[in-house]
Formats: C-alpha cells, sequence, structure tokens
C-alpha cells in the first residue's frame, strides 16, 4: 500500500461514467480533503459523443462528452481507458449473466472496480469510490451483489462508496479516518430525489440524465441488433466498427445472408460513407435518398432486392424506376435500374 | 530548449478514441513539446480542449477545413500546469 507523507491528502480515484451519481459521490469525498482524480473506461458501448455528433437533428446540441465535462465541474484530472477488447470477455462470457438486455451489469461493474483498483496500484493512490446506491439497480447495485464487486474486483475494503455507506459495513478509508464516516451518506433506492436535492446544493446543473444506464447495452433495440448480429453470424463475437453501426441507421434483414443498414438522414449518411472501404454500399443516383450498407454476404439475387428497398427509402419511391450504385469495399461500381419494392413487400420481421 | 513539434494522427476515430490517443501520447512528451492533433469527429473539437484543460495541458490553436479538425497543444507539466522553458 501507499504511504502517504502524514501531511499529504490520501488520494482516490473515482469512477466517472458522465452520470449525478459518480460527480456527486466523487464531490462528498473531494470535501473531505482527498484529492479525488476520475477514471472513465470506454467499452465501445457507453452513450457518448460521437453517436450525438452523428445525427443532424443533435447538431444544435452541445456535443460534449459527458465525462469530461463532469470532471472539469469538479475540477479533477480524468483518466479515460480504452477497454474496447478486454471487455469483450465481460459481455461475451459474464459469470453473473445479463439483466434485462445485454448487460452485463454484475460483471461489468466487478470489472471496472478491478481495472481502478490496478490502476490505484500502478499509481500510488489509497482507494476507489463509485457512485453506487444500494437498490438502485436491480443487478449490480443490491445489498447482497454489491459486496460480490468489492470481492470480485480485488479491491476489497478499499472500494468506497460514499452515496450509501452508511448502509454498508465500514471500509478500511473509514476505518482509518482517511475519511469521516458520518458525512457520509445513507442513500438507497430508485428515488432519485435526494440525488437531485445534493445537485442542487452544489449548484450542479446541466449534469447528464442518461434514461436506463451508462450504455447502449440496457437498450432493448440495441441489443436485439447484437444478439441477431451473433445469430446471423453463427458466433458471439464483434468488431468495434460493429457494435458503433449497431447504434446508427434502420437496420433490415431481408434474408439471414444479409443486412442493411440503411441511413436515416444526412448526417447518418455522411457517417456511414466512412465505411464503405469494408462494406458494400448502395447509393440512390436518380433520386435523393439514404447511403446504404450491407453486412453479411449478399448474393447477385439478395443485390437485386437490397437496391429495391433501397430504392423505396428513396425520394424515388414511387417512381418507375430508381438507379442505384452499388460499389464493393473495392470501389468497383456499377448500377442498377430497380424498381422500388411496395411497402407492403417490406415485411415487418425484417426489421431488426 | 527548443521545443519538439509532434502530429498526432486521430483522423477516422470516433469520440472519445482522438482523446484517449491524445492522452496516452502526451503521457510521452516532455512540458514545453508541441503536438498537433488531427481528427474527423467533430466531439474531439470540443473534447480535446477540455481534456486539455482538467488536465492543465495549453490548447494554442484549433482550426477545421473541409471536415478535418486540427489541434495544438502545448504539453505543460503535469503537476505545475507550467510549459518548461
Ligand atoms: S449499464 Fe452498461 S456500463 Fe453500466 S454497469 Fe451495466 S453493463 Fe456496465
Amino acid at each position: 500500500m501507499h504511504e502517504t507523507m502524514s501531511n499529504e491528502p490520501r488520494k482516490a480515484i473515482a469512477l466517472i461514467s458522465g452520470g449525478l451519481d459518480s460527480m456527486l459521490a466523487a464531490r462528498l469525498v473531494m470535501d473531505q480533503g482527498v484529492h479525488v482524480e476520475g477514471i472513465n473506461f470506454f467499452t465501445g458501448f457507453c452513450v457518448e459523443g460521437h453517436t450525438h455528433a452523428i445525427r443532424k437533428k443533435d447538431r444544435k446540441k452541445q456535443k460534449r462528452n459527458n465525462a469530461l465535462w463532469v470532471a472539469e465541474q469538479l475540477g479533477i484530472k480524468l483518466h479515460i481507458v480504452d477497454v474496447i477488447e478486454e471487455y469483450k470477455q465481460v459481455l461475451l462470457n459474464p459469470v453473473h449473466g445479463y439483466g434485462q438486455h445485454m448487460n452485463p451489469c454484475l460483471d461489468c461493474k466487478g470489472f471496472m472496480v478491478r481495472k481502478a483498483y490496478e490502476w490505484i496500484q500502478a499509481n500510488g493512490f489509497d482507494f476507489i469510490i463509485t457512485g453506487e446506491v444500494m437498490g438502485q439497480r436491480p443487478m449490480s447495485q443490491r445489498r447482497d451483489t454489491m459486496p460480490v464487486v468489492a470481492r470480485e474486483s480485488g479491491a476489497g475494503d478499499l472500494l468506497l462508496r460514499p452515496l450509501c455507506a452508511q448502509h454498508l459495513p465500514a471500509t478500511l478509508p473509514e476505518r482509518e479516518g482517511w475519511v469521516q464516516r458520518e458525512k457520509l451518506l445513507d442513500f438507497h433506492g430508485r428515488s432519485r430525489k435526494p440525488q437531485m436535492a445534493l445537485a442542487k446544493q452544489y449548484g450542479f446543473s446541466d449534469y447528464a440524465q442518461p434514461a436506463g444506464g451508462c450504455c447502449f447495452l440496457t437498450d432493448a433495440n440495441y441489443s436485439a441488433k447484437l444478439v441477431d448480429l451473433w445469430k446471423a453470424r453463427g458466433e458471439r463475437d464483434y468488431t468495434f466498427d460493429d457494435i458503433i453501426l449497431l447504434k446508427i441507421g434502420r437496420h433490415l434483414r431481408p434474408s439471414p445472408g444479409f443486412k442493411m443498414i440503411i441511413a436515416r438522414e444526412e448526417g447518418e449518411s455522411r457517417f456511414l460513407a466512412g465505411y464503405r472501404y469494408r462494406y458494400t454500399s448502395l447509393d440512390p443516383q436518380s433520386h435523393a435518398g439514404p447511403l446504404v450498407l450491407l453486412d453479411g454476404n449478399p448474393a447477385a439475387d439478395d443485390l437485386q432486392l437490397a437496391a429495391r428497398i433501397t430504392a423505396r427509402y428513396s425520394q424515388g419511391r414511387d417512381a418507375e424506376t430508381v438507379d442505384i450504385q452499388v460499389t464493393d469495399p473495392q470501389g468497383t461500381s456499377r448500377t442498377l435500374t430497380v424498381s422500388p419494392i411496395p411497402a407492403s413487400e417490406v415485411l415487418p420481421e425484417w426489421h431488426v | 530548449m527548443t521545443a519538439a513539434h509532434h502530429q498526432l494522427d486521430a483522423r477516422h476515430l470516433l469520440c472519445p478514441l482522438p482523446v484517449i490517443r491524445t492522452q496516452d501520447f502526451v503521457q510521452t512528451l516532455q512540458a514545453g513539446d508541441i503536438l498537433v492533433v488531427l481528427c474527423t469527429d467533430p466531439g474531439a473539437i470540443n473534447d480535446i480542449p477540455a481534456w486539455s484543460r482538467i488536465n492543465g495541458h495549453q490548447v494554442l490553436e484549433t482550426s477545421e477545413h473541409d471536415g478535418e479538425i486540427r489541434i495544438t497543444i502545448k504539453v505543460c507539466s503535469p503537476d505545475t500546469g507550467n510549459p518548461a522553458e
């Protein structure tokens, strides 16, 4: 354990998700004279900047990374760690299974706290802070699962949850007097009111309030697309591009062999255009319309069908024919002239 | 001491990856060094300066041309926030 000179403040790393709870937890401990820095893990599933940046209608909204914003409000450093590769094991083989959707929250929390634990050992910090609130989340924040995170991460009693510490056994930072337990809180349950009141007291406004959780894996539609991808490929695996593309566009699977990713507006078309070197793409020429990427191995018949569907989503949907440029990943293009598929033939089950 | 000039190509990376690459690269640099980051994700224009502010580095210039963003950072000493001269 790191030895601190008696007059030097103790050091803690706070897991910063970008939401309110972790922000408050960090602040509570800072108020006790502890030196706090933030750590944020990027799994690839985080609800973060790029998705806002892509869609045109969101353009007016300030594009910000919430974790950076929180750190700046708190006046602390933030370390952002790329865990995309390592996270695969967490998502693909969670020991504790999934929550309501494909969210492996308990394993995920354990993983992040373990990474934070490794970080404090490498950087001479004393303990770890999270914004967990007992009873707030059905999976990872229950009385019986909170000790699991502490135990399985290896952090043990170096893991402090300031927002609900009073409901938990005293941790080392409390027993050693690095923080005063009496000044920590007793939040519990699903109500957000105490957090909002505390935020007001601190003068925090304009903080992010993600609906479900901190990542796309708690989203039903996103999870369905992820499961569809695994099913279609016959294996549970993914690349970074895969999981980013699941966040974008309309996804249609007209046959088991291929999937269409159809831009919903200009911003998405522009974004998808950046993937043309990896996927076959379809681009209406005679009429305005979305850029479409094909994932999988489309046969010649499939291309014809995909072109007709693309035409349906273009301004030429009522025209006799629409010219669709089909470009393979090597950049070779040809034009298919097709009749748009009637709306009634776009089967509901194609929508992923 | 003359400052070393470096360039980081973070084009086509999505946020927060340009920030992460910048952070990791800056860790290898000396106070006073100049780093030019090239990126294409529009989020980077806010995120990299925000990251620089909270970590005590100085953004000298940002510019955007044809969808390509250039951010010039002066690396400062982590503890004092001062560039070494
Ligand atoms: S919501 Fe996502 S990031 Fe948050 S704990 Fe669950 S799996 Fe992890």
